[in-house]
């Protein structure tokens, strides 16, 4: 899989791309083959804080349910509305359409923390 | 990232990784969960033909002039009603009527039976049988001798029969056949835990992964797909046939599960019959149950069901079912609540989300002439 490499991704396999102090966030393809058939989407009201590392919402498969940890701290400007209807879009686009909320960032420092493309390429080799 | 304690590997296992299948730990066997994806092999298997890798089973023979009368013994079925040729699913219980675990019994020849049994729980069941050995019979743990490739499907027979000469349509449902597939050796069963028609062999572990091979060639033009334990779980769970660790375990008994048709109490004396004798009579507390989901949410393992707001039992097994397009589960309630239509309730996560009793299976496949 081609990872972009206007992305960052966290270790545990969310990714970000800023413009500005708006954060879009998403899981990534290995997330997405790791859950299987996603069959839900939870995400976070418009407003909501959320904080680097600590949970946004939910994805579940037919096999299980996982917390999606934000990359990220800030509030919650947009979320992808498409998913609840449509949650295997998670399963063919995650890094473009399937997008999942957009955060405006209080502290875009924090993306420095996060994995280059070729980093967690390299992470995620090692971890399967 | 590396395992503490290295994992079992079935014959298949190298086929498997190259082939490209996710494999995951299960039970301490590094197993294949699926292949082109759970959904698709999940239906592939309603439609058309699946194989599976469940070399992982254990096989436990018993021999010997008195080798019915420990099988009688140790299981709640009767051994002893079976004809050469034929198999049945019991249950093993302690003394207290839960269950050791769940198998199958195949009566091979009056003085030998051969028991298939689960992975996770083969080394307990040997010696639990082996404890219960007060008769003139062998007891050998066989795991090491066999692999097993289950072939299910409305297209398993056809896919099957191009690789053998056994009349498969002879054998009928829970019976077998001894006979070669691919030109050696291999027990023929007409068993499954999936709900479709189909068959599981038992084959020398050395031939396995040719016979893989030649299995998902013969299939090819029926669309056969290798399967993994993702959809194997889905598509038991439709089918309403109980897995041990989730509907079945130590504390709870066959008339608890649902499964009263596994116990023959009129058979003679067997471990667990006095507690399942006093149960027969004065009832159970609690039940298996079917329910769909008709919140937006999915019940799984372990969620805390609730009648009108208070704790009443928990879900056994919850997914999505590929073939039927609704969120469903099996849970255990009280069993005055066990009724088609009670609205219940199952936390999902800190939230309440309504759901509702029903009959099972789930699903139930057509009969075909």
């Amino acid at each position: 899989m081609n990872y972009p490499d206007n992305l960052r991704y966290s270790k545990e396999h969310e990714w970000v791309r800023t413009e500005g102090d708006i954060g879009t966030v998403g899981i990534t393809d290995h997330a997405q083959k790791e859950l299987g058939d996603i069959v839900y989407v939870d995400l976070p009201k418009l407003g909501t804080k959320v904080e680097q590392g600590k949970s946004l919402g939910s994805v579940e498969s037919v096999k299980a349910v996982s917390d999606i940890y934000s990359p990220v701290s800030g509030e919650i400007v947009e979320v992808n509305e498409s998913l609840a209807q449509a949650p295997e879009k998670l399963n063919h686009e995650p890094h473009g359409a399937a997008w999942l909320v957009k955060v405006r960032m209080s502290a875009p420092d924090e993306v420095k923390q996060l994995l280059s493309a070729a980093d967690y390429q390299t992470y995620v080799g090692a971890e399967s | 990232m590396a395992p503490s304690v290295a994992l079992k590997r079935t014959p298949l296992h190298a086929v498997h990784v190259s082939m490209g299948a996710k494999m995951v730990d299960f039970g301490g066997w590094d197993m294949p969960v699926q292949y082109s994806g759970l959904v698709d092999e999940h239906l592939t298997v309603r439609k058309a033909v699946g194989l599976f890798d469940v070399s992982h089973m254990g096989e436990i023979e018993v021999r010997g002039p008195e080798a019915v009368r420990l099988v009688d013994y140790v299981s709640t079925n009767a051994a002893s009603r079976l004809h050469v040729g034929q198999a049945q699913y019991s249950g093993l219980l302690y003394e207290h009527g839960g269950f050791v675990d769940d198998i199958l019994v195949h009566k091979v020849a009056d003085d030998h039976f051969f028991l298939c049994v689960n992975a996770a729980n083969q080394e307990k069941d040997f010696e639990h049988i082996c404890a219960a050995n007060q008769f003139d019979a062998k007891v050998e743990f066989a795991s090491d001798r066999y692999a097993q490739i289950a072939i299910q499907g409305p297209l398993a027979l056809r896919t099957l029969e191009r690789l053998t000469s056994v009349h498969l349509a002879s054998i009928a449902y829970y019976w077998f056949k001894d006979g070669t597939v691919s030109g050696v050796p291999a027990r023929i069963a007409r068993t499954g835990y999936t709900g479709e028609d189909g068959f599981e062999l038992y084959v020398a572990p050395a031939e396995a992964p040719r016979i893989w091979n030649e299995l998902l060639n013969a299939g090819r033009d029926f669309g056969i797909k290798p399967c993994g334990l993702g959809a194997r779980n889905t598509l038991r769970l439709e089918a309403k046939m109980a897995l041990y660790g989730h509907e079945i375990h130590a504390s709870i008994t066959p008339y608890e599960a649902d499964l009263s048709w596994m116990v023959k109490l009129d058979k003679g004396e067997f471990i667990g019959r006095a507690v399942l004798a006093r149960q027969k009579e004065q009832g159970v507390r609690r039940k298996l149950v079917g329910f769909e989901m008709r919140g937006r949410g999915i019940g799984r393992d372990g969620y805390e069901v609730r009648l009108d707001g208070v704790s009443a039992g928990w879900v056994t097994s919850g997914s999505p079912a590929p073939s039927l397009n609704k969120n469903i589960g099996l849970c255990y309630l009280p069993v005055s609540e066990v009724r088609p239509g009670r609205s219940i309730q199952v936390m999902v996560r800190n939230q309440a989300v309504e759901a509702e009793t029903v009959h099972t299976p789930f699903y139930k496949r057509a009969k075909t002439a």
